[in-house]
């Protein structure tokens, strides 16, 4: 009865908003049923809709799989200083991040699903029900860690939250191991992920053990750079405090994992072209093409000029603690790791292809669509959850019995306000 | 029904043979239409032992297969017509090339007999048939002719969405 | 299988269907008899016969509707002491490509959009053997051989020690005891993961439906082999499953006007493949993936 109360007045918080809020949730549905109208075309006719062929066979989706699932693994950053080493700026809005990490999670998961040719066939995965290979397959591997991270990320700050809803203090001996165990799978995600191609001798371009710590390094770029932004577009719409402090904290970590990326980026790039095997192929394509073959060159190097532009500006303090050139470098870092965690990592292990051909693989329309609509759908969950928990953790939304009679017209005042402008880019 | 019947034709004529020698079913030599048997025509001509260019028939063929050293008696049998001969005066029938050829080429006979030159067709674990030499060399040209080549594969930007 | 009507399994599997149907990712199709046992369909290695024999027949019925001609599916299980070699002669490959088109009127394979071929015929410069980033896929003169090129055709490896196998998440694809890489197509989910690792190319993807002409379908077929297809399924080259496992040559081996392609047993001492692997100087592709293919490249000149 209790938990039917909770739920109601959450879906009563998430259906009532300023109109601000209905045109940013209504402009989000509306992309997502776009993707889904072009999805259905696509489990019609089949995956040839897109421009995927036997030569490439995986492309946009998986891209944006690899780059969503660094973007997961970022929530970290802010669990470790807030938990470990009770950082408390970051602490007051760790939940955030770790719903942030959910919802890319659902986007990473779902894209994947995207991908499926047979999604029918899902439940083949399920481990007991269906034939899950584990522990051979990487991907069995993928299936359960991100799973077991995206429940970690969901039971985690739901379960604070609603002990904040209730003002109870949350009982540590049970949540710290949880959270504690939160770090491992995190970087547990991505390691497996990195391992997915890692694995595959077939694929020279991946088959280099600098894939997984690279992977890392990206991962702690991208997420905390997309977490930088989004927290001020919350502070900006709904009065949470967050202070600069926190933001600045993060971005200073990001400089050192940038510097980690720059680094290992310069380690694999000077093997490959020192050794100058027949292995060379794959990277010769990414960053001078083959012949005419030249898609993704212009595309790279945008990436490497983004990223160290970007690391510049976070490790000078100057521009680090400057909310618009933090926010530049913020951008340059999400659009310059998505080109290299996303087409500029998955494309060139098929190009050429394990017979020396080559197709230079260019997504079409269908592909933009489904990606975009799964983005959009990412973003509306996580404008849901947020808000939902922002109210609590500003702690206007409570248990009625701890509400003080003054505050009950405040509580509509505050939803609206929560509704304004948009919730991250 | 008319194979199963020739073949059982050839394999009783190859045990007739019989002896040591092995059995090797073939299909049908790839004689030109109405040539064979050669006796239909030869029957009752006269032998010319002399090496000369033949001017009224067999003009189609020309001999690029050791020209300077051999020519027609030195694998046909001059006295029986529907026969070839070997080097030691043996004569076998067209079914039987395979040991004309083998008298030269030794190492291809022995690949050919193992299964490897040349081809095989049927139930290799069971009945199966050789190719004879003749089927793919022609014996008087033998060098294999060039093929047209079937259509390369679709591009991958060829493949059209849709129906 | 009468014993026991439903298992958690099914339940499960049931309540699962209901959701997806519910939640109309099923899009467009029905929900019918024949969908709802083709969905809850087991994996072909845990099937019984009983469970063989009416999903043979169910599909010999549906495929009898679709394309007119009677079908005879067969479950030949492999042969004891039997485990297939394949020899291929480059010293004899003109690279024209009879065996691609064979092997697709053979197999049922789709004809266009998607084309789908099992086999790929490589033209490598003389002098030039390993690096496979020089060949030419699309050469098309007007005669072959061409001078200065030698032909290399690739097709599935059937490898001891098959990548593709390893990362499949759901078991889709195994080895069989005669060394026969195969695919259960109904229980492939589609994400070509084992395109990724296949360092041959050796998997093709059905991209859409398979466009067969009706005049042009082969009815003797495996489970396992060359039956028809579904869309967005991998599949691969089989040697014929349908063929070797009843004594017969590949669809290749048969259709090669050259005699560049080889086939046995490798057990039987008395085999061509075993005779060629002795006698000739054979390597195999890709030899440091350590995949170990029973795909074996010969020079016999």
């Amino acid at each position: 009865m209790e938990a039917w109360r909770f739920f109601k007045r959450t879906l009563v918080l998430v259906l009532k908003g300023r109109p601000a809020y209905y045109i940013w949730c209504f402009l989000l549905i509306a992309v997502f049923s776009i993707g889904l109208k072009f999805y259905f075309n696509q489990v019609n006719e089949g995956l040839i809709v897109t421009n995927m062929r036997d030569q490439v066979s995986w492309g946009l989706y998986i891209a944006n799989f690899t780059y969503l699932v660094g973007v997961a693994a970022a929530a970290v950053l802010l669990v470790i200083p807030a938990y470990i080493y009770h950082f408390e700026p970051i602490k007051e809005i760790v939940v955030l991040g770790e719903l942030f990490a959910a919802s890319s999670m659902i986007m990473a998961l779902m894209l994947v699903f995207m991908d499926l040719g047979r999604p029918e066939r899902f439940w083949h995965l399920i481990p007991f029900i269906g034939k899950l290979a584990f522990p051979q397959s990487l991907l069995a591997w993928d299936v359960l860690v991100l799973n077991g991270y995206l429940f970690l990320n969901i039971f985690i700050p739901v379960y604070i939250l609603v002990k904040s809803y209730y003002r109870q203090e949350p009982n540590k001996r049970f949540i710290i191991p949880l959270i504690l165990f939160s770090i491992p799978m995190a970087v547990g995600i991505h390691t497996v992920t990195a391992f997915l191609y890692n694995g595959l001798p077939a694929r020279p371009f991946w088959n280099a053990s600098i894939l997984a710590p690279r992977f890392l390094a990206s991962a702690f770029c991208s997420g905390p750079a997309i977490i930088i932004i989004i927290f001020q577009a919350i502070r900006a719409i709904s009065n949470i405090k967050i202070k600069d402090e926190a933001l600045f904290k993060i971005a200073e970590l990001i400089a050192y994992a940038m510097f980690l990326n720059l680094f290992l980026m310069g380690a694999e790039i000077f093997k490959e072209f020192y050794s100058d095997t027949i292995h060379l192929a794959p990277i010769t394509y990414l960053y001078k093409g083959i012949g005419d073959h030249r898609a993704l060159v212009p595309w790279i190097w945008s990436s490497f000029f983004l990223n160290v532009a970007a690391f510049l500006m976070f490790l000078l303090p100057a521009t680090r603690r400057r909310i618009i050139t933090l926010n530049i470098a913020c951008l340059f870092t999400i659009v310059g790791i998505w080109i290299e965690k996303g087409i500029g990592f998955v494309l060139p292990g098929f190009t050429p292809d394990p017979l020396g051909e080559i197709y230079e693989y260019i997504p079409n329309l269908t592909e933009f669509a489904i990606s975009l609509g799964i983005w959009a759908l990412g973003l509306l969950i996580f404008t849901l959850f947020m808000k939902v928990a922002i109210p609590i953790v500003r702690g206007d939304f409570v248990h009625s019995r701890h509400e003080k009679k003054t505050l009950q017209p405040s509580l509509s005042k505050n939803a609206g306000i929560e509704g304004k402008g948009n919730l991250g880019e | 029904m008319r194979t199963t019947f020739i073949l059982s034709l050839l394999f009783l004529c190859a045990y007739g043979y019989g002896k040591t020698k092995e059995e090797f079913p073939v299909p049908r030599p790839p004689f030109t239409e109405g040539i064979f048997p050669c006796s239909s025509c030869h029957e009752g001509m006269e032998v010319n032992p002399k090496k000369r260019e033949l001017k009224e028939e067999h003009r189609s063929i020309k001999l690029r297969h050791g020209e300077n050293f051999r020519w027609c008696l030195d694998c046909h049998d001059g006295q029986n017509r529907d026969k070839l001969k070997l080097v030691s005066g043996e004569l076998i029938d067209f079914t039987e090339s395979y040991m004309l050829c083998g008298q030269c080429h030794g190492t291809t006979y022995r690949d050919w007999k193992a299964g490897i030159h040349g081809k095989r067709t049927g139930y290799f674990s069971g009945k199966k048939m050789y190719f004879l030499c003749v089927h793919c060399h022609d014996p008087h040209n033998p060098k294999f002719k060039p093929l047209r080549p079937e259509p390369p594969p679709m591009k991958p930007k060829e493949t059209k969405h849709g129906r | 299988m009468a014993d026991k009507l439903y298992t958690r399994r099914d339940v499960v599997k049931v309540i699962s269907f209901s959701l997806l149907a519910g939640s109309g990712l099923l899009g467009s199709s029905c929900v019918n008899k024949e969908a709802t046992e083709e969905f809850l369909q087991r994996h072909y290695l845990e099937m019984t016969e009983d469970e063989k024999k009416r999903v043979v027949k169910r599909l010999e019925e549906r495929y009898r509707k679709d394309y007119g001609v009677k079908f005879n599916i067969s479950t030949e299980a492999a042969k004891k002491g039997t485990l297939w070699g394949y020899g291929l002669d480059l010293s004899r490959c003109i690279g024209c490509r009879r065996c691609v088109y064979a092997c697709v009127r053979e197999n049922n394979n789709s004809r266009h959009d998607p084309q789908v071929h099992l086999i790929r015929v490589l033209r490598l410069k003389k002098g030039n053997l390993i690096n496979l980033e020089h060949s030419e896929h699309y050469y098309n003169p007007e005669h072959v051989p061409e001078e200065g090129f030698i032909y290399m055709p690739v097709q599935c490896q059937h490898c001891e020690n098959p990548p593709c196998v390893k990362v499949c998440p759901v078991k889709a694809t195994w080895k069989e005891p005669d060394g026969l890489v195969v695919v259960d197509y109904n229980w492939c989910i589609g994400c070509r993961y084992c395109m990724a690792a296949c360092p041959y190319k050796g998997r093709v993807f059905n991209w859409a439906e398979p466009k067969i002409p009706k005049e042009e379908i082969n009815g003797e077929v495996h489970y396992l082999g060359n039956r028809p297809r579904m869309k967005n399924v991998v599949e691969k080259c089989t040697f014929c499953i349908q063929r070797v496992r009843s004594g017969r040559y590949p669809a290749c081996v048969e259709a090669c006007p050259t005699g560049t392609r080889k086939f046995g047993n490798l057990l039987d001492q008395e085999s061509e493949i075993r005779y060629l692997i002795e006698n000739k100087r054979v390597f195999r592709l890709k030899e440091d993936l350590n995949t170990e293919p029973k795909f074996y490249y010969f020079f016999s000149l």
